[in-house]
């Protein structure tokens, strides 16, 4: 085929980013010829890839206002997150059975608990509010003599919306509770300090930072300090927490993901910020009857997570072939489910199947958004003229109240 | 999800969509689905004296699928007789666009749509059809 088709446009930054070029210049020297491996002292090899992995470990503590020694390198956030959660329980469990999550998260992370629940530990999960918080006064009546950990995430990967961290790390310590925070989306979006905030454990994403896939690291405080059971036990590497030989080119590519952020984020977010802020305008002037999901000021900047009233999510999708995005309704299950982060917002079930996740993020144009407003207007309108929910909204009737035979 | 050219046809080109005057004699109207399961179809038919479908128009809330399968079932119940239209069995409606196990339901949809259309016309005119 001669005919060149247009790239499409990618706005789904949530799912994950393009490697930055500068951090694959960076890691590309680790796959050939600095190929030792970190954990052989006997030779330079080894000595060179040991201080490539200590500077990426800074790197990485810096954004997050901890110390090198704090952090360990995982395979990812889901990892991290099974690492956290297992290994803090497993350790801390037989005196302080109970966790406190939140129904939310991701999730690896729900499954972690889930597993820990079926080995006998209690879970409690808490609810949000409308816009997507937790409520701190549940979560301190939650809290009691048996709690080892709370699992709060830092920014929701549907939603966007930004936990009170600094909040809840509070009220941790002050009760004497660990507290872990799934960052995956939170790193390079929002400040984050581990001191100010009172946290003890933090998962990070390498691929969500314009980073490589299959690289993440989890912060462990060293004081007070926090004891986690391995989940994988190998060779004694990181600590003891996590065996196997350090990737040396993946965490040389996490650390300066951390660093490029270390140095742009303000001024990238600021700019991210008004791409969004400006999106929505549009949509707002052109379109009738859209929702924001999620608190519109506690959110990072990236995402845009919009209900499209009378218009079913995936055909949607169908429409705008040339937009990547993320439709919050899963109607590819026999069981159609929406989002179960909107039912939890209590966000209306027909609603839920409406909503598009938009991402912005670094390499995102002006251009590309006013196409794909364009384009996801359009779509929206046609569908709308095909939608008997619409033609009956438009008639005055209220869809509520017709009795509707669920399937 | 790789979907068939029939299929994508269907959802780009939709025939038939509109909306007919519900409260006319000749016209049977299925109303199917529910918003919170994620689909709605609404489907209408004109019938002539002699028992003949002679339009159809159809607005659907759904995936591609849904809206493939509501378009595929105007065209076909067009110039059929009650009996012949209600005769279409949702697998015709998922062989002829290749649905994926997954969009069944579509398909299911969209002949409760047709039957509930031709119950309604039917109820509408009376035991004198309804007993033929």
């Amino acid at each position: 085929m001669n005919e060149l088709k247009a790239k499409p446009i990618y706005l789904d930054y949530q799912a994950t980013t393009p490697t930055d070029p500068r951090v694959v210049e960076a890691m590309l020297p680790y796959f050939t010829e600095k190929f030792g491996n970190p954990h052989s002292r006997n030779h330079s090899f080894g000595w060179e890839a040991e201080d490539a992995v200590e500077v990426a470990r800074g790197q990485v503590a810096k954004i997050i206002g901890a110390s090198a020694k704090e952090v360990i390198f995982t395979s990812g956030a889901t990892e991290s997150n099974n690492l956290a959660l297992k290994g803090v329980m497993k350790f801390y469990g037989k005196k302080k059975p109970h966790m406190i999550t939140v129904v939310t998260e991701h999730k690896c992370v729900l499954d972690s608990a889930r597993h820990l629940e079926q080995e006998g530990y209690k879970v409690t999960y808490l609810g949000v509010k409308e816009n997507g918080l937790i409520d701190l006064e549940e979560l301190k009546a939650a809290i009691t003599d048996e709690t080892a950990l709370v699992s709060v995430m830092g920014v929701n990967n549907e939603i966007g919306v930004i936990q009170p961290l600094k909040e809840i790390g509070a009220i941790c310590r002050e009760r004497k509770v660990f507290f872990h925070t799934d960052c995956a989306q939170a790193v390079g979006k929002i400040d984050l300090d581990v001191e100010d905030m009172n946290i003890d454990l933090m998962s990070i994403s390498g691929h969500k930072i314009y980073g490589p896939k299959g690289i993440g690291a989890l912060y462990v405080r060293r004081r007070p300090r926090v004891r986690v059971i391995a989940q994988i036990t190998g060779g004694g590497q990181e600590r003891g927490m996590r065996s196997g030989t350090l990737p040396t080119p993946l965490i040389v590519g996490l650390g300066k993901a951390c660093d490029i952020l270390s140095n742009e984020m303000a001024e990238e977010n600021a700019r991210i910020k008004e791409l969004r802020d400006y999106t929505l305008q549009r949509f707002r002037d052109r379109l009738d009857d859209i929702y924001l999901n999620g608190d519109e000021e506690a959110r990072v900047c990236g995402n845009l997570n919009v209900s499209f009233a009378y218009v079913e999510g995936e055909s949607l999708q169908m429409d705008i072939k040339n937009i990547a995005v993320s439709s919050g309704s899963a109607c590819t299950s026999a069981s159609l489910e929406p989002s179960y982060v909107l039912r939890a917002l209590g966000v209306d079930e027909e609603l839920a199947h409406t909503s598009l996740r938009i991402g912005i993020g670094r390499y995102t144009t002006k251009e590309e958004l006013d196409e794909a407003i364009d384009s996801i207007s359009t779509a929206v309108e046609r569908l709308r003229e095909m939608s008997p929910l619409w033609e009956m909204a438009q008639e005055g009737i209220d869809i509520k109240s017709i009795e509707w035979a669920e399937h | 999800m790789a979907y068939s050219e029939k299929l994508i046809d269907h959802y780009e080109n939709p025939r038939n969509v509109g909306s007919m005057d519900k409260n006319e004699s000749f016209v049977g109207t299925g109303l199917v689905g529910a918003p919170a399961c994620g689909d709605v179809m609404k489907l209408q038919i004109k019938v002539t004296p002699e028992g003949i479908i002679e339009d159809a128009k159809f607005k659907t809330f759904g995936c591609g699928s849904a809206i493939a399968s509501s378009s595929l079932i105007t065209e076909w119940v067009k110039g059929k007789s009650l009996d012949e239209a209600g005769a279409i069995k949702n697998s015709q409606i998922a062989e002829e666009l290749a649905l994926p196990p997954v969009k069944i339901h579509c398909s299911i949809l969209a002949e409760d749509a047709i039957k509930a259309a031709i119950s309604d016309y039917k109820s509408k005119n009376g035991a004198a059809d309804a007993a033929e």
